[in-house]
């Protein structure tokens, strides 16, 4: 047997015992649902556009908080990492702020922000920073030394240093925390939408929950592992294309 | 420690007690409403009322005991499943795909499935907490067994060391760096998912504590509840790193 037969083997099977479990006992469980009922309201949900219109809610949040929390966390992880004096001055703070649970930060934005785009964009956003500061920083102090005597004999200022050969050293290891932080926001994005904020796929998985219609939440529970797997190839796609053969070495590491 | 690393730190505690004081000067001068943002003042007393007359250090152990029960749980059925599905080459091919399918799918999506199949308990939180922070534990430990040094199993073989032999005495410690890589993710992903499961099922717990606090505008209690979660998740990473550094000494002396 290939390997793709071997993979498929047993989730097909399993498939097949749940919908013949679920048909023989004939159910009425308000938690599970025979697979075939649950693909035909996943075909449905995604038919009448409302999980598509989830799914670009959930995106848009996870990105925008992917893109407001990674920023800031590439500039001060740049920073710390170029000015080591910052970089301990800063220790304590970071450290204080750091281990907070980003969904204890729910509350707090409920009260200050609202049910919304901003609110979830911010936690989202909060979860990303740490990921992208820590590992640029580290990206940067694990410079090859003999590169930057290369730019001191090169009498190269301080910005070409900074342009020329610290960011393009340090690139592969960048674009890997990226990817780990966009993982991130969209479990933090589906979580803040499940704890508080009243829309995109996590509203749409407990929504059908609480109106009584296991095929239609287990529907959204498929939908969003197959958001989250497709987005994962779709990332480490782009980390081979942008990166080639780096980016292998990166991953071993 | 030496003199400038004192140095250092007393700077950087410093820096910190900088950005308190900018907080309390923004509170004072209320340019954000002390509703949304209560002093540094406010969140203090109201975090030392609670733990003294109050009933917060209470909620703090629920959340606790939560988190820890989730955590061995998964940690216990991780190292187990991925011992066996680590050390055997079929069971890997078959299941490793089905694994990755599953590895980004957010935990916290599977709680409506748990609160539909049992119910707002404390069950339910157990098992949310026990299946998100299980995938952490799961993928290393398979990877850890799976990475063991070929030559190890020869020297098993030629030893006759018999299976269980060959995991306690050669794959166990060889994966233990890779175990307690997911143990403390695994940590981490059970102190999210406590807080989550709190504020949905009303469990009783820091997480009901701060939602019922923000719910009721009570700015400081909610505060006082986000800094206790802070010094929760720095006093238990803190620990596993603790037991990281005991447990794997070995390793720096055999470099």
């Amino acid at each position: 047997m290939n390997r793709a037969a071997k993979a498929l083997a047993v989730p097909a099977l399993l498939l097949v015992a749940a919908e013949i479990a679920t048909r023989l006992s004939g159910t009425t469980s308000l938690a599970v649902a025979p697979p075939s009922s649950v693909a035909v309201a996943l075909l449905a949900a995604l038919g009448d556009g409302t999980m598509l219109a989830a799914t670009r809610d959930t995106l848009a949040c996870a990105f925008g908080g992917l893109f407001v929390g990674g920023a800031i966390g590439l500039v001060l992880g740049l920073l710390f990492g170029l000015v080591r004096p910052l970089d301990r001055l800063m220790e304590l703070t970071v450290e204080a702020i750091r281990p907070i649970p980003s969904v204890a930060l729910i509350p707090i934005g409920m009260l200050s922000l609202g049910f919304g785009y901003s609110f979830e964009i911010a936690i989202v956003a909060f979860a990303c920073v740490w990921t992208m500061l820590i590992m640029t920083r580290a990206a940067i102090g694990g410079i090859e030394p003999r590169l930057l005597e290369v730019s001191r004999a090169l009498r190269l200022s301080t910005l070409q240093r900074i342009f020329k050969i610290v960011i393009p050293a340090a690139l592969p290891r960048i674009i890997v925390a990226f990817r780990l932080a966009a993982g991130f926001a969209l479990v933090v994005a589906v979580t803040v939408e499940i704890a508080a904020n009243p829309q995109g796929m996590g509203y749409g998985i407990l929504i059908a929950q609480q109106s009584l219609s296991p095929q239609l939440m287990l529907a959204y529970l498929l939908w969003i592992g197959l958001v989250g797997y497709g987005l994962n190839v779709l990332l480490s796609l782009a980390q081979q294309r942008l990166l080639g053969r780096a980016a292998m070495g990166e991953v071993r590491q | 420690m030496n003199g400038r690393r004192v140095l250092w730190l007393a700077g950087s505690f410093l820096v910190a007690a900088g950005f308190v004081w900018i907080w309390q000067w923004i509170a004072d001068h209320r340019l954000i409403s002390p509703v949304f943002l209560p002093g540094p003042d406010r969140a203090w007393a109201a975090l030392v009322k609670g733990m003294t007359d109050g009933d917060l250090t209470e909620k703090l152990f629920a959340t606790i005991r939560r988190m820890i029960y989730g955590w061995l749980l998964a940690s216990l059925v991780g190292i187990a499943l991925g011992a066996a599905i680590g050390t055997s080459k079929a069971l890997r091919e078959y299941l490793a795909p089905m694994f990755e399918f599953l590895r980004p799918l957010p935990a916290s999506a599977i709680i409506p499935v748990a609160i539909a199949l049992l119910g707002l308990s404390d069950p339910m939180a157990l098992a949310v907490i026990a299946f998100g922070s299980l995938w952490p534990v799961l993928l290393a430990t398979i990877h850890g067994f799976s990475a063991v040094e070929p030559r190890l199993y020869e020297v098993g073989r030629a030893l006759r060391l018999s299976r269980p032999a060959v995991i306690f005495k050669i794959a166990l410690p060889s994966a233990s760096p890779d175990i307690l890589a997911g143990m403390r993710l695994g940590l981490t992903v059970a102190l999210i998912l406590s807080v989550v499961c709190e504020m949905l099922a009303g469990r009783d717990g820091l997480g009901n504590w701060i939602l019922l606090s923000a719910r009721s505008f009570r700015a400081p209690d909610l505060y006082a509840g986000v800094i206790l979660l802070g010094v929760l998740g720095y006093v238990s990473s803190m620990a596993i790193a603790a037991v990281e550094h005991r447990l794997l000494i070995w390793r720096g002396r055999a470099r």
